[in-house]
């Protein structure tokens, strides 16, 4: 059976997962609204950061973050100085290293819906005298919903599997940073075979309810635009 | 000009005032134009010379610095302030994609009326005007293009606008649809009473629409005038393009029935034309190209021509080292009418201004 800590560790890791998700949403909208629709020269730069979570080695990226953050970083002391609690072995750092490692597969979905809906109908609604706000809620957000879907669920399951990022920044406390994939990888450490297949198990069939959901969802949506 | 449009005491004399200086890369346009706030004008050029341009400038689409856009007291930008778009008293209908696809054609109605002083009755009649409601559960992308811009037309007619603006709404629909639409635009935007720009390279639309003519050359500022002034300016270049024309404002007064034949009136003038029935009243136009009157000395009784007017020469252009155009005023009535001749057939009449003759025209077309 599932032993307290799987449960800690599972609900831990959807927590982080949905915390993770709904700040891209808001930190990735703009970034994508305004990546695609820009035309600034220097944009591409901009692209390759927002893309480079993709090829990094998520242990390279919790290295630098372990080091910015950490105590003597310029972040740690900012932070420290500032009197906030420590972000590194806490599950706001999790978070912090969470929306970096996952930044592009929110904001490039994003990106290409925007991209996709074009300037016609903004204008369009601009010449029915819809002010900016209204436009953002009566016509880009409605068009984007399929784009919103994707987004959400790519962040959302590739946030699940993450675990170099978490074990550079968060370690290994349970209830605190101990997530799903650290949990298993310590239990097939310590030969708890049977205990990672049930744990694995359970990884993998939340993980497809998700994209199934999300794919009919998807497929439903498709039909109304 | 003549114009069968009921003016509004309100906007009477009322002008929009446009000075744009519009540049994109190696495009650049300076205009500077006086018209009517009223009736329908249309922009007419080739493709590239700025009708796009400036009438996105007009809107306020694009912003151009140092513009200027007023329309009677309403001032849209000048040198000091530049009002958005969305707070422009203003229609706009684009070539195509106007129909927000997240919304049926129900839905798309809805977003005007949401926003405008519309009622609900005005809503239904634009409907029941232009025949929308079979469409209205539909979904934009199941509409012909003529289906979605007549949509179009009244989500903009909705919006009470002050100014409504096309831009080429008629390029890809095909003739049936046209000659079904226009009459129809004339009358709704007469009735709203709502002053229309419209971008056009077709002739025909231009001729059966506009009030006043705009016309844009490469590289050069627009024109304006009225449209008939316009088409028959030998000094300009639409009355040398190959099918020049001429258009008269006349009124159906009688249908003789047993040959098919309407009876029209254009001052004193009487022109009989082939064509459908309108009823005695009925305010037309009557569009004559340029190739289809010819010219004659004399008052020729034995021919198959119709209708034969006299006629006094004002001027000759030369359009080639064979053709000319000869610019004719109409029985003493100010009406002016193009013919073209070749050079032969001028030397042989020994054709020059204040010459008195008879133009034969052949054929005439009757545009609602």
């Amino acid at each position: 059976m599932l032993q307290r800590d799987d449960i800690t560790a599972l609900i831990l890791t959807l927590q982080l997962a949905g915390c993770t998700t709904l700040i891209l949403l808001l930190i990735g909208t703009p970034l994508a609204w305004w990546l695609a629709r820009s035309r600034w020269r220097g944009k591409f730069l901009l692209e390759a950061l927002v893309a480079l979570p993709l090829v990094l080695p998520p242990t390279v990226l919790g290295f630098y973050l372990l080091l910015a953050l950490g105590p003597r970083g310029w972040l740690g002391q900012l932070n420290t100085a500032l009197g906030f609690s420590p972000w590194v072995f806490s599950f706001k750092g999790l978070v912090a290293g969470s929306v970096i490692y996952s930044l592009p597969f929110v904001v490039q979905p994003l990106q290409d819906t925007f991209q996709s809906i074009g300037r016609r109908p903004l204008e369009v609604a601009a010449t029915l005298r819809a002010g900016p706000w209204d436009r953002l809620v009566h016509v880009i957000l409605p068009m984007s919903r399929s784009g919103f879907v994707t987004a959400s669920m790519l962040g959302f399951a590739h946030t699940m599997g993450e675990f170099g990022v978490v074990l550079m920044i968060g370690g290994n406390i349970p209830g605190l940073t101990q997530v799903l994939s650290i949990r298993i990888y310590g239990q097939v450490e310590t030969l708890q075979y049977a205990q990672a297949h049930l744990l694995s198990g359970a990884l993998l069939l939340v993980s497809l309810t998700i994209l199934i959901s999300v794919y009919a969802l998807r497929g439903r949506l498709r039909l109304v635009r | 000009m003549a114009s069968d449009t009921m003016p509004n005491p309100n906007t009477e004399g009322a002008r929009l005032r446009i000075r744009q200086h519009l540049t994109r890369g190696s495009f650049t346009m300076r205009a500077d134009l006086n018209l009517p706030a009223q009736g329908i004008s249309a922009f007419m050029g080739e493709s590239g010379s700025g009708k796009t341009s400036l009438l996105r400038a007009i809107a306020g689409l694009d912003r151009h610095d140092s513009g200027e856009v007023r329309l009677g007291e309403l001032c849209w930008q000048d040198g000091t302030q530049f009002t958005p778009t969305h707070r422009r008293e203003l229609a706009y209908i684009f070539q195509e994609d106007n129909l927000f696809t997240h919304l049926n054609v129900r839905g798309n109605l809805a977003f005007a009326l949401k926003r405008s002083s519309a009622t609900l009755a005005e809503r239904d009649a634009l409907i029941e005007q232009l025949g929308l409601q079979s469409l209205l559960d539909a979904h934009p992308l199941q509409l012909s293009g003529g289906e979605r811009q007549k949509v179009a037309l009244a989500r903009a007619l909705l919006m009470k606008p002050r100014l409504l603006l096309m831009d080429e709404p008629l390029s890809a629909v095909d003739a049936p649809f046209k000659a079904e639409f226009l009459p129809q635009l004339r009358q709704l935007v007469q009735q709203q009473d709502v002053p229309l720009l419209y971008v056009s390279h077709a002739a025909d639309e231009v001729a059966q629409l506009a009030d006043t003519l705009v016309l844009f050359r490469k590289g050069e500022a627009p024109l304006s005038g009225s449209v008939d002034a316009m088409l028959t300016d030998l000094s300009l270049p639409l009355a040398g393009r190959s099918d020049a024309e001429s258009i008269i404002e006349a009124m159906v007064t009688a249908y003789e029935g047993s040959y098919g034949l309407l009876r029209l009136q254009a001052g004193s003038l009487v022109f009989r034309v082939s064509g459908p029935f309108l009823a005695p009243g009925t305010l037309v136009r009557l569009r004559i190209m340029a190739q289809d009157v010819s010219l004659a000395l004399s008052a020729q009784p034995d021919t198959s021509i119709l209708n034969i007017c006299p006629a006094t020469v004002l001027e000759l252009a030369a359009d080639s080292a064979s053709q000319l155009t000869v610019l004719l005023n109409l029985g003493g009535q100010g009406l002016h009418l193009l013919a073209r001749v070749t050079r032969k057939s001028a030397e042989h009449l020994q054709l020059r201004p204040g010459l008195a003759l008879y133009a034969q025209i052949k054929s005439v077309a009757v545009l609602r």
